[in-house]
């Protein structure tokens, strides 16, 4: 389906990337957004709150995040597209809803403009320090889709790539950016809407009688939805549940039911998994690197050309499900992956594991507050290359 | 020899999901005498029941919406109100019935009806409140009046505990009005009036707790409560909610205590933006349940 052109910005613009996810959201076909404000991802909503009365949409500034984060929800079972927008201190009180999204398998979409931490930590400058959060952040075994841009374009594409996959999985989606990306002002294309694909909400064309709400359909073994208010009376709970939707609280259930939600990310990974690959073939070394620190990266890349080494790039844009097999594959070939992150070490955790010791893996630790000096990612290249 | 006609249909029956039957509620307790009084105001009300959705939150009470046949949210423990909030934004055809306990709407979720309330969103908030966190084993909860004993209150409580309707009233909301589970009557009324009226709607409904209420507290059992219910509750419409608090053995104020006109936050947010933005503003459509085939 292709996106509605009231909510599509056609043309070439200068914009930030929070004010660009906004767009990609409009463009998606979000009609309904809550949020509570946080620097840096306010402006976001601010400018949802802006557009959104023009273009048929809702925004409400709700009393908490643990609203937010589940007012959108509400807003999905009544047929909306819905998202929220936060930061670090935010994003941990939404982290109870992202489970509920989780098990009743509510597309929604949530944007994460991070910031450094622990606690109110780092307010205005960045960090990428909540990416195991968004992994794990809630009780329970789920799965999630997060995506990393690394420019405003990115978060127009990549909102509405949040959007559509979040429909398609019934999983809830994230868009990780980090304070640099949030508001560096760049120049983004927004394509018109014909252009635009929008995945329709798979709403169940079967009469109720015949329709059990959490029945694993199609290819993906994601169940058909409905909306409130259509007579299918259904019942959506956080208890682990039979196909019917009703609680059943035996090992069973919960054994298929669980299979079920990881599995449908987890066997869809090759279909779901971006990412960006230069100078692989024949590297000696990989920098996996993903949102604000890529671009550092590549300077950093470039400098070790120069000096003739033998490096390669791999950006994650998915950094869940993590695109496990590409690492393996390419920690096969390599004789280091060298992983800056604007974190003490988290994602280069997954790296590790995928590499499975058959290259050396070295992390480029920066605590947030800024982006890496290209120098400092450079000396790791220099140090494994030697 | 006379025979006798025995009815064996319920009439609550077909708003009930009878194949979850039986009910997980104590023998004695009062959740579903209020179950049975808002279908039979459901009847009343005429309304669509395709359009009824309720939400609950966490606890016994929680529990109602996996037992009506309505579409129907358990949602998170004290998130009923905002999830219904986005629920009744984005589905302005809808009419939410928000269905928690005191403990779920009080103490966890006690912003989110604050600011529900003080919004004036069109949701009808129905409380059932037995003083107690009964779902986690009878803990204090905020309603607990003083010199209760409770599982975290062995010697007895000492919080001071909140005053509902006086509480309610204050954050704005348009109807408020307490019973117990002995007014089945003018609860069932109740409800009906207060689905009649747009805006913030809440019902308070004292209801008994034998296994963990009053068994601590030697109070006897089901029965023995709707007799101090009986023997206790006075009705005084229009009393100030001031007024109308609880104690352990005291007496118990009833009825409708406010009903008042406020704008509702719906029609608020669409005066307000069409005089702001005139004709550039966009009045949200409603989604349509598109039939697609599933592949
Ligand atoms: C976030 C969270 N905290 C705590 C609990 C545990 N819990 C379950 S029910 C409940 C209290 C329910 O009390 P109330 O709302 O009065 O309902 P009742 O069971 O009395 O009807 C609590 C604290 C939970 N489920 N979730
Ligand atoms: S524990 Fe109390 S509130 Fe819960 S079902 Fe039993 S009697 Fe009712």
């Amino acid at each position: 389906m292709n996106a509605d052109p009231r909510g599509v910005l056609t043309g070439s613009h200068f914009l930030d990337g929070d004010h660009a996810a906004c767009e990609g959201a409009l463009a998606a076909g979000a009609r309904f957004a809550a949020g509570y404000p946080i620097t840096p991802s306010t402006e976001v909503v601010e400018r949802y709150a802006m557009r959104a009365p023009k273009v048929g949409g809702t925004f409400i500034q709700m009393e908490d995040e643990l609203a937010a984060s589940i007012a959108i929800q509400g807003a999905v079972w009544g047929g909306a597209k819905a998202f929220t927008v936060t930061s670090g201190p935010g994003f941990s009180l939404m982290m109870e809803h992202i489970g509920y999204a989780a098990m009743t398998e509510t597309p929604c979409v949530f944007v994460d403009v991070q910031r450094g931490g622990p606690s109110t930590g780092l307010p205005t400058l960045p960090a990428q320090a909540d990416m195991m959060q968004v992994r794990w952040g809630s009780h329970g075994d789920y799965e999630i889709i997060a995506l990393c841009p690394n420019s405003p374009q990115e978060c127009f594409d990549l909102m509405i790539t949040a959007f559509n996959m979040s429909e398609k999985y019934r999983v809830p989606t994230f868009l990780m950016m980090d304070e640099v990306v949030g508001h560096m002002t760049e120049k983004v294309v927004i394509p018109s809407a014909d252009q635009i694909y929008v995945e329709p909400r798979n709403f169940t064309a079967k009469e109720p009688a015949a329709f059990k709400a959490y029945e694993a359909c199609g290819e993906e073994c994601v169940p058909e939805m409905v909306m409130a208010g259509e007579g299918y009376n259904i019942h959506v709970t956080g208890l682990t549940h039979d196909e019917r939707g009703y609680p059943n609280m035996t090992p069973p259930v919960q054994d298929t039911l669980l299979k079920r939600l990881v599995g449908k990310i987890r066997d869809n990974a090759d279909k779901i998994c971006l990412y960006e690959e230069a100078d692989t073939e024949g590297a000696d070394i990989v920098v996996v690197s993903y949102g604000i620190t890529s671009r550092v990266a590549q300077r950093a890349i470039d400098l070790a050309h120069e000096q003739g080494i033998k490096v390669g790039k791999f950006r994650l844009i998915t950094a869940w499900p993590f695109p496990e097999k590409k690492i393996a594959e390419i920690a096969g070939k390599v004789k280091a992956l060298v992983v800056p992150e604007l974190n003490m070490g988290q994602m280069v955790r997954e790296v590790e594991r995928c590499a499975g010791g058959k290259a050396k893996v070295l992390a480029v630790p920066h605590a947030g507050g800024s982006v890496h000096r290209p120098e400092d990612i450079l000396k790791a290249i220099v140090e494994v290359a030697r | 020899m006379t025979t006798v006609q025995i009815e064996n249909e319920n009439p609550v029956q077909p708003f009930l999901r009878m194949d979850r039957m039986p009910h997980i509620w104590c023998p004695g307790c009062g959740i579903g005498t209020t179950v049975n009084c808002f279908t039979r105001a459901l009847i009343e009300s005429k309304a669509d029941l395709s359009k009824v959705a309720v939400v609950s939150g966490i606890g016994c009470t929680g529990r109602v919406a996996g037992y009506v046949n309505l579409d129907s949210f358990h949602t998170t423990h004290g998130r009923a109100i905002p999830f219904a909030t986005g629920l009744k934004l984005a589905n302005p055809k809808l009419n939410v019935v928000v269905y928690s306990g005191d403990g779920d709407l009080f103490a966890i979720g006690g912003n989110h009806l604050i600011h529900a309330a003080r919004r004036n969103v069109d949701l009808k908030v129905i409380c059932v409140n037995n003083l107690i966190y009964a779902m986690t084993g009878g803990q204090t909860a905020p309603t607990t009046p003083g010199a209760v004993i409770t599982s975290t209150s062995p010697y007895g409580t000492y919080d001071p505990s909140f005053n509902i309707p006086h509480l309610v009233e204050a954050a704005g909301a348009v109807y408020v009005a307490r019973w117990t589970t002995f007014h089945v009557r003018q609860l069932a009324k109740s409800m009906n009036e207060m689905f009649q009226k747009k805006g913030f709607g809440f019902i308070e409904v004292l209801s008994p707790c034998p296994t963990l209420y009053q068994r601590r507290n030697k109070m006897g059992d089901g029965l023995d409560a709707m007799k101090f219910y009986k023997e206790h509750s006075k009705v005084k419409h229009g009393c100030p909610t001031s007024e109308v608090s609880l104690t352990k053995a005291g007496e118990i104020i009833v009825g409708k205590f406010v009903d008042r006109e406020r704008p509702e936050y719906s029609d608020l947010m669409h005066a307000h933006l069409r005089e702001q933005l005139g004709e550039a503003y966009v009045e949200a459509e409603q989604v349509e349940m598109e039939h697609t085939l599933c592949s």
